[in-house]
């Protein structure tokens, strides 16, 4: 069958699952290690959790921010159909590189910013400054300041609120159980809502706001149901006079497992889109010419093998990543793994609702500085904030160079 | 790069300090079976005592080092470095000087005599309750950071840190009593009378130090 298949579109495919695979190896421990860390899940209910909410974040959401990697930040007007091809395969291949280096060097990259900085790359000097759409990855940019911004003040408020209403009360232990479905319903609605409103058209589901809100609320019920159960089963454990809040920590688990969840939803919407959006590209611009480029929809196939290729990048190596973080005791407790979290995937999933593709990792670190800026962390180790700006800085034009030559490579090999 | 939420957060100094407290604490217990031995006049014992006494100081220091070394700037923390810093040293303090009295009572031999016993042990035993007091208190250290210092536990923990107050001005006035039987041997006792004295100072010292405790967390927690 892969005789029909354009060798362009082979070598994206492969590229692309490759991408998804490290995806799925490397970021979601990041996702679902704090769970596994605090001893709220086992590593196979997390591999079991996390892939099925990576695929349906991917699947469900995934569409806006593969639209904006696929054709949001390049006027593919101003280049010929085969440019792009060679440039979303340099693109693709650049950041497959710079994450099989930096991974052997265990350092932090982005592979949303290897990407960005990818296309930004062959685009500007490849086929010229005019081909790049400089407001829209301004805009980008942006964001990956904003993002961890805003992730960090709403864990310091949600952390507040934690402390407010729970952990500050006379009888945490029964107030847990009480609020707790309150933020089930919170996470079950906005999910709902990102995931409803004018999210779902390839799957020729297409709500109003009215209707997506309705919905969403419905879901928020739904959700509340399950926690109030969930928090009612949950076993807080013996009495301890010396660790007064141990059970109420332990029944916070249960909103951490929450928590992850709507994590590994959110990086699944969001970061699919890095391997995914070029393929879409390549795959537009080879079947259909240039004069509808811009216009071919991103196949809901697309979003399987993406959300595919997370799942079997967890199932084979992110095991192993789980592994080494679950037997590591963390200092963050479940309470505070929550608020991280919650704030993390409300963030991330606004930016993959806006189309704007932000790092996970970034996001969450934001969202701890957040919690530890109310003091709520006993210490956090600002030096790897630090080799985390550096990186930062330093994936964009080396992720702009790796790409620049591939499209040279890439232009000699198929061109 | 997949661990680096697990880095981000980094070792926590409130569990050993925790640990270097209740070292510190065992440490000044000891003063209680010391002052039985100076007593009864046993040297074997008082050299058993200063034994156990050394042994954890010995604890106490490798906890103090390992918490210096592992509090580095990089760190942003719940609680200001230098606080925690101060605390540590007045924490070690309770050792050092639990440390100083077993080795004078080894060195000189010092054998208590009979008419002393009761003002000394009243002592002992107050200055070991302050001791364990502030061990109460350094103990609700990672509650409060579990709250985020929400007002009920800083509540909590400034009352307790009242109450170390209180047993240390017990401790003052059963050090003045003590003083007052001493020197009233004086003619008798000679020499050791300075010795006896300086044994009683730094018994009170111990309380001295456990409270100082208190007050640099009582700092640290007022806002």
């Amino acid at each position: 069958m892969f005789e029909s298949v354009p060798i362009e579109l082979l070598i994206a495919g492969m590229l692309a699952l490759y991408m998804a695979w490290a995806i799925g190896a490397n970021d979601v421990a990041n996702a679902m290690g704090t769970s596994v860390g605090s001893g709220a899940l086992t590593i196979t209910g997390a591999i079991l959790v996390a892939g099925i909410l990576e695929f349906a974040g991917a699947f469900l959401a995934g569409g806006h921010v593969t639209d904006t990697v696929r054709k949001g930040m390049l006027d593919l007007d101003a280049m010929p159909p085969d440019f792009l091809i060679y440039g979303m395969l340099a693109a693709l291949a650049s950041a497959a590189t710079l994450l099989l280096g930096a991974t052997r060097l265990g350092l932090p990259v982005s592979t949303t910013h290897s990407i960005v900085g990818a296309i930004v790359g062959f685009g500007a000097v490849a086929i010229g400054p005019e081909a790049v759409k400089w407001a829209k990855v301004g805009q980008i940019v942006l964001s990956w300041l904003t993002s961890p911004l805003l992730s960090g003040v709403l864990a310091f408020l949600i952390f507040g609120i934690t402390r407010a209403l729970i952990l500050n009360k006379a009888n945490p232990l029964a107030e847990v159980r009480r609020i707790g479905p309150f933020f089930f319903f919170y996470v079950f609605f906005i999910i709902g809502l990102v995931t409803l409103f004018k999210g779902l058209k390839h799957i020729d589901l297409d709500l109003t706001l009215g209707q997506s809100i309705a919905a969403s609320t419905g879901l928020g019920f739904l959700g509340a149901g399950i926690g109030t159960v969930l928090l009612r089963r949950v076993n807080e454990g013996p009495k301890d006079e010396g660790q007064r809040f141990s059970q109420t920590e332990r029944v916070f688990v249960v909103l951490q497992i929450l928590t992850a969840c709507a994590v590994a939803f959110a990086h699944g919407s969001n970061d699919v889109a890095n391997s995914i959006g070029p393929l879409a590209a390549i795959a537009a611009a080879v079947g259909e010419g240039a004069e509808v480029a811009g216009k071919a929809p991103v196949q809901p196939w697309m979003l399987a093998i993406g959300g595919f290729g997370i799942v079997v990048g967890l199932a084979t190596w992110g095991y192993k990543v789980m592994e080494t973080v679950g037997k590591k005791i963390t200092e963050l407790t479940p309470s505070r793994g929550f608020a991280a979290e919650l704030a993390a995937a409300t963030t991330i999933v606004l930016a993959s609702r806006m189309g704007i593709p932000v790092s996970t990792t970034h996001t969450l670190v934001g969202a701890v500085l957040g919690v530890g800026l109310a003091r709520g962390i006993g210490a956090v180790d600002l030096r790897v904030v630090g080799s985390i700006i550096i990186s930062w800085i330093a994936t964009l034009p080396i992720a702009a160079t790796l790409s620049i030559f591939f499209f040279y490579f890439f232009k000699g090999l198929l061109g | 790069m997949a661990l680096w939420m697990d880095k981000l957060v980094g070792r926590s100094p409130i569990g050993p300090m925790q640990a270097h407290m209740t070292a510190a604490v065992e440490c000044a217990r000891e003063i209680v079976p010391l002052m039985e031995a100076m007593a009864a006049g046993d040297d074997e014992a008082i050299r058993a005592c200063r034994a156990e006494i050394d042994r954890l100081e010995h604890t106490a220091d490798e906890i103090k080092h390992d918490i210096r070394s592992n509090m580095p700037r990089r760190l942003m923390m719940a609680m200001e470095r230098r606080d925690l810093l101060d605390i540590l040293d007045s924490q070690d303090s309770i050792a050092d000087v639990t440390q100083d009295i077993a080795e004078l009572a080894d060195q000189r031999g010092m054998h208590l005599p009979t008419d002393l016993v009761a003002p000394f042990k009243a002592l002992a035993d107050r200055t070991v309750a302050a001791c364990e007091q502030g061990k109460k208190v350094i103990d609700e250290l990672d509650e409060l950071i579990e709250t985020g210092f929400g007002e009920r536990e800083v509540a909590r923990v400034s009352n307790m840190i009242s109450e170390l107050g209180q047993i240390e001005s017990e401790t003052d006035v059963l050090l003045d009593d003590a003083c007052r039987k001493l020197f009233a041997m004086e003619g008798e006792l000679g020499v050791a009378t300075v010795y006896w004295h300086q044994v009683l100072l730094w018994i009170a010292d111990l309380a001295d130090y456990a409270e100082r405790v208190g007050n640099r967390l009582r700092l640290l927690i007022a806002h």
